[in-house]
């Protein structure tokens, strides 16, 4: 705890607090409306995950992944899937790795509406959040007909995924995404080209190219800085080589490069993007089996492997140690709102209160990871 | 009612001075308890049309559990914040704390006095009724900056801050854009300037269609109103995702609901003023000039009347659901460099006009025109 200086006000922001997306408590010391700084200090929501990891199984572990980002679940699902599978060397039949295409891309959709939800709600706008919600549920529903569940689905899992997709889920989800694009014309109409909405973010808490190399930003918010990196084209796994998609780069529409309303755009642009590579896996869906043949009990070979894949909000990376037993030696997890969060202290030097808010909205981090 | 006075005591056998002086504060707590019960019932059903709105715009239903279409939420909530713990903070400076809010709700009920309902339905024709409506709901300011202060919580005193700053600004706009339209019936009290729109089908006079400064100080107006009532795009002095629930953060119970009911309370003053000043009052449109039954004209014009003010109200609740919020100095800037300038022009403009045209509007030229 720093000295409190008797010219600025100290307060916490958090960890309960409307817009701090969880359980984040930021020391914010102001002057009046003017910040000074803002530290944040995370643990709140700690569950010691890796450590876990040491005394589970390796399938085990799958539905604590699911705890990592609850947003998008299959996404870490699906990363922790590959960490283990390169380690076991295992080859994934074509329809699982196409079945894990469309739930990862999905779930990057409905992650990227509550992202848009509850950043139109921070900003004050609380109309768009419940569209958001509106048609997430559609996403949630075809989760629910797959695997049951509609937060923690637990569904990719080592080897494939834990069943085939249901009867009907094929039509269901090109319902969706036939319907989709209107929504997304919706929001842009009501919030994203909103002038009050522009004035609130354009030219906002700009992370420049190096300030996002620098800090390790990743996912949406460092594509928003200009950088077109995105390890589902720069590192393909899975079938991403085969699909005709477009990496969208902050131009900086209407204010600077790297702004928060650039950053607020990508998801939008992202979400488009998913439509178009689950119409295609969708058309490329073939019969065949839905996880290869693995064993019940994994031993892999002593070793370690560092995967990562492309998150809805970064690079989310495991890095795996095995010692030849049943269990993890050790599990490290790079967790991307981790690395972004790490840049609001700079971002938030002399802006205003109400850009604090604007900062953590448009970085959408999640605090479950960062605690882990 | 000097006249009604006389009449009740001449057929009483009691001292004259002190039966007079009983019978009028009879009259006024009567009428007052008459107003209070429908400012109240208003207040109720204002929240849950607002709800309703609400949900409408939001894709989903809304209250509809208690009583036929939920009409009776409001009962239910109120039966609640009367039964919550009433907590006042350990280091709140108690006085403050305590008063404050009925303070604000005191003074929203105020305003209800002066308004002039119908022809003959008013609770006070006052002869300074604009003057004394701006006079006492700039008591609000210093209520809210005492339930502020009071709370000993420093969301709060962003807060009462924010709201004291919004609240000074905004009142020179909507004085000047109200001096705009008094100038024209050159009278404040409530019921001259209604009668003075008179004419023309019951729409073509009123000030708002006056001339063109009248129009824009209607929009001036109502733009500096919302703000004045701290709703969204200008709820800064609550902003929920910034500074928690601002001035009535500490609030709880029933304590909290006068500050609700306020807000409520003060959608309705603003938008009778507008109504009042701009809209013609409770002039029946295109039937004033039917010959009908002294009761039956009233009651006409208190529908038209309410009917005016719930268009108002609910263009209000639209903007809400609908527009992001602005940032603190965004609102100043709105203020300071558009409306204020705006308004001072528009005063002149109106003064310029009545001395050249001698009061006549647009239509009276028009019509002018056509007659001769």
């Amino acid at each position: 705890m720093p000295a409190a200086d008797e010219r600025f006000m100290q307060v916490n922001m958090g960890p309960q607090h409307p817009s701090t997306h969880g359980v984040l408590r930021l020391l914010v010391s102001t002057d009046g409306e003017v910040l000074r700084d803002a530290r944040p200090y995370i643990g709140y929501l700690h569950r010691s995950l890796e450590k876990i990891a040491e005394r589970v199984t390796y399938p085990q572990f799958t539905p604590f992944t699911d705890r990592l980002d609850y947003l998008a679940s299959m996404n870490c699902n699906l990363a922790y899937a590959m960490t283990v599978e390169k380690l076991l060397n295992i080859e994934i039949p074509r329809r699982a790795q196409i079945l894990r295409v469309i739930m990862a891309e999905l779930n990057r959709i409905s992650s990227h509406l509550i992202a848009f939800g509850s950043f139109s709600s921070d900003m004050g706008a609380f109309t768009p959040f419940l569209f958001g919600i509106r048609e997430r549920e559609f996403i949630n529903d075809l989760f629910e007909m797959t695997c049951g569940s509609r937060l923690t689905y637990n569904y990719i899992r080592i080897g494939g995924v834990s069943q085939d997709i249901p009867e009907g889920f094929i039509g269901k989800t090109r319902e969706f995404l036939d319907y989709f694009p209107a929504k997304i014309k919706e929001y842009n109409e009501l919030l994203s080209y909103n002038a009050i909405f522009i004035k609130r973010l354009a030219n906002i808490a700009v992370i420049s190219t190096q300030d996002a190399l620098d800090y390790g930003v990743t996912g949406p918010n460092l594509r928003a800085s200009g950088i077109p990196w995105d390890l589902r084209r720069s590192e393909p796994y899975l079938i991403y080589n085969e699909l005709d998609f477009n990496i969208p780069v902050g131009k900086g529409e209407v204010g600077t490069v790297g702004d928060a309303w650039d950053r607020y755009m990508m998801r939008i642009y992202e979400m488009e993007e998913s439509s178009r590579i689950i119409r295609q896996c969708l058309d490329m869906l073939a019969p065949g089996d839905y996880t290869a043949k693995v064993s019940k009990v994994l031993k892999p070979p002593a070793g370690e492997v560092y995967v990562r894949a492309e998150n809805p909000r970064g690079e989310l990376g495991f890095y795996l140690v095995s010692d030849g037993s049943t269990k993890p030696y050790r599990l490290k997890i790079r967790a991307p709102s981790f690395a972004n969060l790490s840049i609001i202290p700079k971002l938030a030097r002399g802006v205003m209160i109400a850009d604090l808010i604007a900062i953590i909205g448009s970085m959408d981090i999640i605090l479950p990871e960062i605690d882990r | 009612m000097t006249e009604l006075i006389s009449r009740i005591v001449g057929g009483l056998n009691t001292p004259v001075f002190l039966t007079r002086f009983l019978v009028t504060v009879l009259i006024m707590l009567v009428s007052g308890a008459i107003v209070l019960g429908i400012s109240l019932l208003y207040e109720g059903l204002a929240t849950y049309a607002e709800r309703k709105v609400a949900g409408d715009i939001q894709a989903r239903i809304g209250p509809n559990r208690v009583g036929p279409y939920g009409l009776l939420q409001f009962v239910a909530d109120g039966v609640k914040l009367l039964l919550k713990e009433d907590i006042i903070p350990f280091y709140a400076d108690k006085w403050l704390f305590i008063l404050a809010p009925y303070i604000v709700f005191t003074v929203s009920f105020a305003a209800f006095v002066p308004l002039s309902y119908s022809d003959h339905i008013a609770v006070a024709n006052l002869n300074v009724g604009v003057l004394y409506i701006i006079a006492i709901s700039s008591v609000v300011s210093m209520a809210i900056l005492m339930g502020a202060w009071g709370s000993n919580n420093k969301w709060s005193l962003f807060g009462g801050m924010r709201a004291v700053a919004q609240i000074v600004s905004y009142e020179i706009p909507i004085v000047l854009s109200l001096l705009a339209a008094i100038i024209l019936p050159a009278s404040m009290n409530m019921r001259d300037i209604i009668v003075y729109q008179g004419g023309g089908l019951g729409i073509f006079r009123w000030l708002v269609f006056n001339n063109p400064f009248t129009f824009l100080a209607f929009f001036v107006y109502f733009i500096a109103a919302i703000a004045e009532v701290n709703r969204t795009p200008f709820d800064i002095p609550e902003a929920e995702s910034e500074i928690v629930a601002g001035y009535h953060t500490e609030y709880t119970g029933m304590r909290f609901a006068f500050f609700f009911m306020a807000e409520y309370g003060d959608m309705f003053v603003v938008s009778a003023i507008a109504t009042t000043l701009f809209l013609g009052g409770w002039h029946l449109p295109f039937i004033g000039g039917i010959s009908m039954p002294l009761w039956l004209r009233d009651v006409l014009q208190v529908a038209v009347f309410f009917m005016k003010v719930f268009v108002l109200i609910y263009l209000m609740m639209w903007i809400r659901w609908t527009l992001p919020r602005l940032r603190v100095d965004q609102l100043m800037e709105l203020c300071w460099k558009y409306l204020t300038p705006i308004a001072f022009f528009n005063l002149i403009g109106a003064s310029v006009w009545v001395l050249l045209l001698h009061g006549r509007g647009i239509y009276d030229i028009i019509a002018r025109i056509i007659v001769h």
